[in-house]
């Protein structure tokens, strides 16, 4: 019963009920088919590239990313950088050009993919255990081949698997959602639809077996009453999240060990 | 040029105050610094003083083409300056990692949020639109920057007047300020950035960090919020770990905060329109009144003092009985009294120390002084009395030829100085010098 949905990127702002277009229908079923409090179908893959530490992919619904860890290796770069007890992160964010409905000009430098960089680089510096490398260096680099919203999210959680798949120690997987806020109930995993509807939307990265917030980031108008149920839904949207990508470790894992016994 | 690294027992001092739920400049957590909107000649600019922080906003309006995808919008374009005016730490031509991040936050807070009715600039479908610009400048960096820049922006787009645009078919005339009064923009909602920061992991939060609280602090949440209780923006990033029960209280203290800023706001734009129409001088000149724009002025923090007079009749009350001091006086001339005497010197090495201290217990074992005073510790561990809360402690100088005796409210000490004395009594050799030092200094101030 879902349709493919055009990119509306030619659409001028929708307000939330245009004609044939609600972002909530009368019988609670979004544009793209699911229900309020849906996440939309994560498929991952570890292990992609040979050349890297670690690799790994993410299909979240529309939303495709890549991420690829090298590391912990020598500082390059800048011998400035280097910290005495721990180590350096340094992500990179890009977007592909043929990633939008328009082809973008600029994957990277603007000022929203430096904004993404350092909002990553923060997130991971959190979580990895950097202590244990003093005087190197973590490289993260993060692509989108496909952007239907939620591209943070999917950047965070495909960037989770990659160091995973590298062998790098982390405090807890970080797991990262949207929530929005339409029409009174809460929704979701935002799509690109949804989020040029213009209403607000919180994006979460978070610790999902301690609830501790790593990043936190608001768009548009929330009313601070509503503020809790949001934040409400976007927890259970990173435990879900986590949840999935949990069982992939594994069986990529266990298929991983069952090769290498069996041979 | 790099920062200077912030001394660590600086920072040590810093978050042990915290710790004692207080502020290095005397605020409460939740009090903001003195803050003080004004306005210059030109129509949309203005300056706001948070503390030492200043912050300079002045929007300016252009007509161009729309963009593609929006052919009735006009754009609204926030752009944060951080030159090395503001501090050292800046440097010119490329923006750093934080100047992004707030430029970014400044941009989501009014122009994301919608602060700005972008419609209403349109002048032309698909041709002609209004592209407002609104550019911050910092010209001091005292902490808090984006409380700062927020409150500067949004008060100077809701200052600032468009010229009047009329549209006659297909004819459009900009009319001049002497033509037609000019027109002001459409602001729906003015959203102010409220800054909490957090130390230790999140247990302790700050409302208005300074500069050295922002060197200190491990991470920061920026809540944007306006007068309707709409949160605008919010971003916590910073590498900080929290739980949702933190945020939920954050932004209830923006709400309030929010309240009382927008107030502010709301007064300085009400005095300058009645300035302007009263065809008073204004501008910056006018509303900095007695100080000289050349010249630095601190402003004094008031202290709550009120309870200061109670609270220390309280402890006083509370503190155990004095101990009566020793007056054991030696006099050593006709006209000089000693009384008391100096602390041993701590200064000598070891084996000197070993020496007298056995020449002591012996001496102390053989007096008979009518006292308990048993020779516990050695006399070279002089505890200090510390000002557990509990007592007033008031001590001249600490040096080894001090002559004047400790009154200590403190019993643990009480012992202390029992010993002290009959050791002191014993030790004649060691007090000699001092008392003779200054036995000679009043003798030759008599002469």
């Amino acid at each position: 019963m879902c349709h493919k949905i055009r990119h509306p990127r030619y659409w001028l702002i929708l307000p939330f009920k245009m004609a044939g277009l609600e972002i909530i229908s009368d019988q609670g079923y979004r544009i793209d088919g699911r229900r309020s409090s849906e996440l939309r179908k994560v498929c991952a893959r570890m292990g992609v590239f040979t050349q890297a530490d670690g690799s790994a992919y993410i299909e979240q619904g529309n939303t495709k990313a890549l991420a690829t860890v090298y590391g912990p290796h020598e500082v390059r770069k800048g011998r400035g950088k280097i910290q005495h007890d721990r180590a350096v992160v340094n992500c990179q964010f890009s977007m592909a050009t043929f990633s939008t409905g328009e082809r973008k000009s600029r994957p990277k430098g603007d000022r929203r993919s430096q904004e993404m960089s350092m909002h990553l680089r923060q997130t991971f510096e959190a979580v990895i255990v950097t202590e244990l490398f003093p005087r190197s260096q973590i490289d993260i680099y993060v692509q989108i081949l496909q952007a239907d919203g939620g591209n943070y999210c999917a950047c965070v959680n495909a960037a989770t698997l990659a160091v995973i798949d590298a062998g790098i120690p982390m405090k807890d997987y970080v797991c990262a959602c949207t929530a929005g806020f339409i029409q009174d109930s809460p929704l979701l995993d935002i799509s690109y639809v949804e989020e040029s509807a213009g209403a607000p939307f919180l994006t979460v990265a978070m610790m999902p077996k301690s609830e501790q917030i790593v990043l936190l980031e608001m768009n548009s108008r929330l009313h601070a009453d509503n503020m809790e149920k949001v934040l409400d839904l976007a927890t259970q949207g990173c435990k879900d999240v986590f949840a999935v990508l949990d069982r992939h470790v594994r069986d990529h894992v266990s298929e991983s060990h069952a090769l290498m016994t069996a041979s | 040029m790099k920062e200077v690294p912030i001394s660590t027992c600086e920072r040590e001092f810093i978050l042990k105050a915290i710790r004692d739920r207080k502020r290095i400049d005397g605020r409460q957590t939740y009090d903001y610094r003195r803050l003080k909107v004004s306005f210059g000649m030109e129509r949309g600019c203005c300056i706001v003083e948070l503390g030492d922080t200043k912050v300079l906003a002045q929007v300016s309006g252009k007509i161009e083409e729309p963009k593609k995808n929006r052919p009735t919008e006009g754009s609204i374009i926030i752009n944060l300056e951080l030159s090395p005016m503001a501090s050292p730490a800046f440097e010119p031509g490329r923006p750093t990692e934080s100047g992004i991040e707030m430029n970014r936050i400044l941009e989501r807070n009014i122009r994301d949020s919608r602060a700005v009715d972008t419609e209403s600039l349109c002048i032309v479908a698909g041709e002609k639109v209004w592209s407002i610009r609104a550019d911050v400048h910092v010209l001091n960096d005292e902490g808090n920057i984006m409380d700062a820049a927020s409150i500067a922006a949004i008060t100077a787009l809701a200052h600032f007047r468009r010229p009047d645009v009329t549209v006659m078919g297909e004819e459009v005339t900009i009319h001049s300020p002497e033509d037609r009064d000019p027109v002001p923009l459409s602001v729906h909602h003015m959203p102010v950035c409220v800054t909490f920061a957090f130390f230790d992991q999140g247990e302790f939060l700050l409302v208005d960090p300074n500069r050295l609280e922002e060197r200190v602090m491990d991470g920061r949440m920026v809540v944007g919020m306006n007068m309707h209780r709409e949160i605008c923006t919010l971003m916590m990033s910073g590498g900080m770990l929290l739980v949702k029960e933190q945020v939920l209280r954050c932004s209830q203290i923006a709400t309030v905060k929010v309240a009382e800023i927008i107030e502010l706001i709301q007064k300085a734009l009400d005095k300058d329109a009645q300035a302007r129409q009263a065809g008073d001088k204004c501008g910056f000149a006018e509303s900095v009144p007695a100080n000289k724009i050349t010249t630095n002025k601190k402003e004094p923090t008031l202290i709550d003092t009120t309870a200061a007079a109670q609270q220390a009749s309280q402890v006083i009350q509370e503190a155990g009985p004095v101990d009566k001091p020793m007056s054991n006086m030696i006099v050593q001339a006709p006209g000089t009294v000693q009384i008391g005497e100096g602390l041993v010197n701590t200064w000598q090495v070891d084996d000197e120390d070993m020496e007298s201290e056995e020449e002591e217990e012996s001496r102390k074992k053989s007096v008979t002084n009518g006292r308990e005073a048993v020779a516990t510790s050695k006399p070279t561990e002089r505890k200090r009395p510390v000002k557990a809360g509990e007592g007033i402690v008031s001590h001249a100088d600490d040096s080894g030829s001090e002559e004047e005796e400790k009154v200590m409210l403190y019993q643990g000490d009480a012992e202390m100085k029992s010993t002290e004395d009959s050791t002191a009594l014993q030790q004649p050799s060691n007090s000699d010098k001092p008392a003779k030092k200054k036995g000679k200094k009043k003798k030759a101030a008599q002469k």
